[in-house]
């Protein structure tokens, strides 16, 4: 059967990320801190710490704490968000502490605690990744000890056909099989770190997805990499 | 976490022999005892027992504005209440994580799924529609909440039907139900958790096994072979090999766990 030629509604090749964007440094103040967008969507990171964990009953004396913050700004979207957390916030902050905190070495940091800082200034979908993806930077920029950096992309069902970063265009694809959303972060080593998915699809394809991830993510790593070369005078 | 390091350690100890505490094997899932109408305030309601951890779960229908991305849609919410009664690890005062998790994984295997058929749940587009309230309480948490959350909203949902709607008055006469079920689909989202304990890969786990889980995966999908919804969870990575056999025995544990409920589900 021939397959009929799917088209992006940006006229994207199917895994053809949107322009990436990265930068460390963009918060003076913080301990490290990094800008990564995709396209129109712009994500900046703030680390504090490693430092003292307040509230002490929160302490752990066996590791530190990765305390991860995501929050959109009022302004990032169409109709404005109203400022302060939310339930969809808070989830994507707890699944960002899961996505990171495989690569950083946190053990040597009893008592201590890492806050990591993610606003959304723009948004067009993808959000999360690239709030992963400027954070990861962030914790590098900072001195975390890390064993590697977490790379994260979202990865799309459209129809019956795969697609890497989706926009929001995509993200509300209704015709055929509407739009499935599958959002992964990686090690460079292609180990997964975190996955999430909204949609519709099979066992089969999801396989082909993590496979995708997995070649897609690496783009992304060489964008992180050479930003936070770039940021160190040799 | 509640659980001593000591007992984390023979919990992976016995995994690695394929062993588990409570003689099941790791794939095995505890005996699931199912009732309805539990609540008879409730538009559809029902009680779900997976060994000795029980949820009861209720539908409350009501009359409302759409939402403005759907004017010709019902209007869906899911929440869950960790209650302090179910369990000494939990506390009165607003939602934590855990709770506002559980809400949001079951929200999306229902709404991902197109379960309920919301389209049909309007009543005058831009103005009227029905909002379906799935709420979640925990009675006894020993474990696997989120597995037995799931299979109580879909029966619950199944079970539910539209209170009477006086038209002139706008108002609904609550107690007086229709004959008229919520609109839901044929093919049902069943939740299968799974998780990885040092080399051993779990369904179904206990609360001492969910305290030392290194990776959770969540899988929302039908016997019929479609995934609507995953979440990974806790701060391990896995592999994609590893990925690949937890997609294996989620689908397996699927088709089991639903022919276990099937009879509630006519």
């Amino acid at each position: 059967m021939a397959k009929k030629e799917f088209k992006r509604p940006d006229g994207r090749k199917p895994d053809e990320l949107r322009p990436m964007q990265a930068k460390v440094g963009v918060v003076p103040n913080a301990d490290g801190s990094a800008l990564f967008s995709f396209g129109d969507t712009i994500a900046i990171a703030a680390v504090y710490g490693p430092k003292k964990m307040h509230p002490q009953h929160q302490q752990d004396p066996e590791k530190g704490t990765l305390r991860c913050n995501y929050s959109m700004l009022s302004f990032s979207v169409d109709d404005r968000i109203r400022p302060g957390p939310n339930r969809r916030s808070t989830e994507i902050s707890k699944i960002t502490e899961w996505a990171l905190e495989p690569s950083l070495l946190i053990k040597r940091y009893p008592n201590m605690v890492i806050d990591v800082h993610i606003n959304i200034i723009q948004a067009n979908a993808s959000t999360r990744c690239a709030g992963i993806n400027a954070a990861a930077m962030a914790l590098a920029h900072a001195g975390i000890p890390m064993k590697n950096i977490v790379s994260s992309v979202s990865i799309g069902k459209l129809d019956k056909s795969l697609v890497v970063d989706l926009d929001k265009d995509e993200e509300d694809w209704e015709e055929g099989e509407g739009s499935t959303d599958i959002p992964i972060t990686m090690t460079p080593n292609g180990e997964i770190t975190h996955i999430q998915l909204d949609g519709r699809i099979t066992k089969e394809q999801l396989k082909e997805v993590i496979e995708l991830a997995r070649k897609s993510t690496k783009k992304v790593y060489e964008v992180q990499k050479k930003a936070l070369k770039e940021s160190v005078k040799l | 976490m509640e659980t001593t390091k000591i007992t984390g350690k023979r919990i992976k100890e016995y995994l690695e022999k394929g062993k588990r505490f409570d003689g099941r094997k790791p794939e095995e899932f505890r005996e699931i005892s199912v009732e309805t109408d539990v609540s008879n305030k409730a538009e559809g309601s029902a009680r779900v027992k997976i060994g000795k951890t029980e949820v009861i779960v209720g539908v409350k229908l009501n009359v409302t504005e759409p939402y403005p991305d759907s004017p010709d849609k019902g209007n869906l919410m899911v929440t869950s209440e960790l209650l302090p009664l179910s369990s000494g690890r939990f506390e009165y005062g607003p939602p934590r994580f855990p709770a506002i998790e559980l809400g949001r994984l079951i929200d999306r295997a229902i709404r991902e799924s197109k379960f309920i058929q919301l389209e049909k749940l309007c009543i005058k587009e831009g103005e009227k529609v029905w909002g379906v309230f799935i709420d979640i309480y925990s009675i006894n948490d020993e474990g696997n909440l989120i597995d037995a959350a799931a299979l109580g909203a879909v029966i619950a949902l199944k079970t539910a039907r539209l209170p009477k709607y006086d038209e002139k008055n706008e108002k609904i006469v609550y107690g007086e139900l229709t004959d008229k079920k919520v609109p839901v689909s044929e093919e049902i989202p069943v939740v299968i958790t799974t998780h990885k304990i040092g080399k051993g890969i779990i369904v179904d786990p206990t609360i001492e096994e969910e305290d030392v889980s290194e990776a959770r995966i969540t899988i929302g999908g039908s016997v019929e072979g479609s995934l609507f919804s995953i979440q990974k969870g806790n701060s391990k990575e896995i592999t994609a090999e590893e990925m690949n056999k937890i997609l294996d025995i989620s689908e397996k544990t699927r088709k089991k766990v639903f022919s276990s409920i099937e009879k509630y589900l006519k």
